[in-house]
């Protein structure tokens, strides 16, 4: 087990010839991309052409079959690396929130904090309370999930993902299970990240999110980046069909 | 005669009701209830029982199930984790033992567990003498059915949960322990509450060790005392007792399903 050398110079996420089987199904076919420190990335595309896996697999939540990921110039895909290590420094908010149901909010942010990065009772808390008070939630740190509304959940998981000081935040598709009501205040929170310098790789429908906040956007389909640029140029001038016919459909 | 279904039912109802009645009053009137209460509930005798039979019997029926209740979780617990494990030796071992416990009556583990370890390991006894031995033949059997029941509860967990916990750095046993396991004993409370009432009385065949007085628990002490008197009633006594145990148990059970039904 090699301890991963993160190189905070080096680009946040590389990712090299990236190819993903489930069974015989071939998901991802050949990804190359990568994120800059600070950048803000969103990856759109239709369903089931393979955005949550190619997120999934820069944290390794799922083992790439073959190809390269770094991650600040250290090679995760590396079968010696420390995988916890690595992902203590990657956020990952869920389009199902994932909060832990049998922890208070407060527990939800300071158990692995204490687990994982050692700290303490006290320091862990504060580092808590700081980070809810970040996405507007100071006053909800003794509820349980449960009592929380969907905004409010994912805004908990935000700050969850936060208190371990990550290098950079993924987030998979983080309005698409909310009310359309509870969207936009997910969405501020994510403004507020993205303007205070973290880096993120962003799955989303939001277009208007992508145009605003992001510095590049990425076009899946089947399994591959068919466009990539500055969002405003992909979203107003499409050069590829596949593109065009997907933006015609959400815009 | 055509009736609606409704109507039908109603007369039906009422006809059962009728044969209820008739079946009580002829058991009533048939019945030799001094004889009945001789036997059944002589109270006498129900008196002369106490305190031994709480304070002996009952407390060792507790005792005995706790502890292999106990022991049984732990047990399950591990063989859990085993059947869940990627390797693939821990999976085919737990898969052995469960199926072997689940299997063979509990009464043979005891005798095994009584006249089997002195003969295959001479001089040596399991340790705790009586209590050990009922200890660890309870949570034999118990182990392997709640090791399943687990299982079940942990798979029950969402995926995403065992994610989250790793995407936050950690390790899998970390995640396990402090995010999966809590929440699948939620699930499992009410199976897990059955089984403490089948091995309350799976404790009963403690008798097979050949006990002395201070070890009798309810059962033995029910059969012993009826040995003295000719009379059932002290087998309605521990039978009592047990209710006592159970039905609470029962209760609690029930309560928890449908607390989990409204949840849900
Ligand atoms: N664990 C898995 N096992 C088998 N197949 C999977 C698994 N996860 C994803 N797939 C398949 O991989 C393909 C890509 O799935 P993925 O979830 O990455 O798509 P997506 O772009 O995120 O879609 P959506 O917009 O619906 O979330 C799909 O065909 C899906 O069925
Ligand atoms: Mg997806």
């Amino acid at each position: 087990m090699t301890e991963p050398q993160l190189k905070p110079d080096a680009p946040a996420i590389v990712v090299q010839d990236l190819h993903k089987y489930f069974g015989d199904n071939e998901v991802l076919k050949g990804i190359d991309f990568h994120v800059d420190q600070g950048d803000v990335v969103c990856v759109i595309g239709p369903s089931g052409s393979g955005k949550s896996t190619l997120l999934r697999c820069v944290n390794l939540l799922e083992q790439p079959t073959s190809g390269k990921i770094f991650i600040e110039g250290a090679e995760v895909t590396d079968p010696d690396i420390d995988v916890d290590k690595v992902r203590s420094r990657i956020g990952m908010v869920f389009q199902q929130f994932n909060l832990f149901p049998h922890l208070t909010v407060l527990r939800n942010l300071t158990i692995a904090q204490q687990r994982v990065l050692k700290r303490g009772r006290d320091e862990s808390a504060e580092v808590a309370r700081r980070n809810l008070d970040k996405v507007g939630l100071a006053d909800r740190e003794d509820a349980y999930p449960a009592h929380l509304s969907g905004g409010q959940q994912q805004r908990v998981a935000i700050a969850r993902a936060l208190s371990m000081d990550p290098d950079m935040m993924l987030f998979d598709e983080p309005t698409s299970a909310l009310d359309p009501e509870l969207v936009g205040d997910v969405l501020g929170v994510m403004r507020d990240l993205a303007h205070e310098g973290m880096t993120m790789m962003v799955v989303t429908h939001e277009m208007g999110f992508a145009r605003e906040v992001g510095d590049k956007l990425v076009f899946m389909d089947d399994g591959v980046i068919v466009e990539e640029g500055a969002p405003s140029d992909v979203l107003a001038n499409p050069r590829h069909q596949r593109t065009q016919a997907f933006l015609s459909k959400v815009l | 005669m055509a009736m609606s279904p409704r109507k039908r039912a109603q007369v039906s109802r009422m006809a059962q009701y009728a044969v209820l009645l008739v079946l009580f009053v002829v058991l009533l009137a048939v019945a030799d209830w001094t004889t009945l209460r001789q036997v059944f509930l002589d109270t006498g005798i129900m008196a002369d029982m106490f305190p031994a039979v709480i304070a002996t019997a009952l407390k060792n029926t507790l005792l005995y199930t706790v502890a292999g209740f106990t022991f049984g979780l732990v047990l399950g617990l591990v063989l859990a984790l085993m059947r869940l494990s990627s390797v693939g030796p821990y999976r085919w071992m737990a898969t052995g033992f469960i199926e072997f416990f689940r299997g063979v009556p509990a009464l043979v583990v005891f005798i095994a567990l009584a006249y089997g370890v002195p003969l295959a390991f001479p001089g040596r006894e399991i340790p705790g003498g009586i209590f050990g031995t009922v200890t660890v033949a309870l949570g034999l059997v118990g182990g392997a059915y709640m090791a399943e029941t687990i299982r079940a509860g942990i798979q029950a967990v969402p995926k995403g949960q065992m994610e989250a916990a790793r995407s936050l750095g950690m390790p899998r046993s970390r995640a396990m322990r402090s995010i999966v396991v809590p929440q699948a004993f939620r699930i499992i409370l009410p199976p897990l509450t059955n089984e403490l009432i089948l091995l309350t009385k799976d404790s009963s065949l403690v008798y097979v060790l050949g006990l002395g007085l201070s070890s009798y628990e309810l059962t033995k002490f029910g059969r012993e005392t009826m040995n003295q008197t000719n009379s059932l009633t002290p087998l309605v006594t521990v039978a009592l007792c047990y209710l006592l145990i159970t039905v609470p148990l029962s209760i609690v059970v029930r309560r928890m399903e449908a607390r989990a039904e409204r949840a849900g």
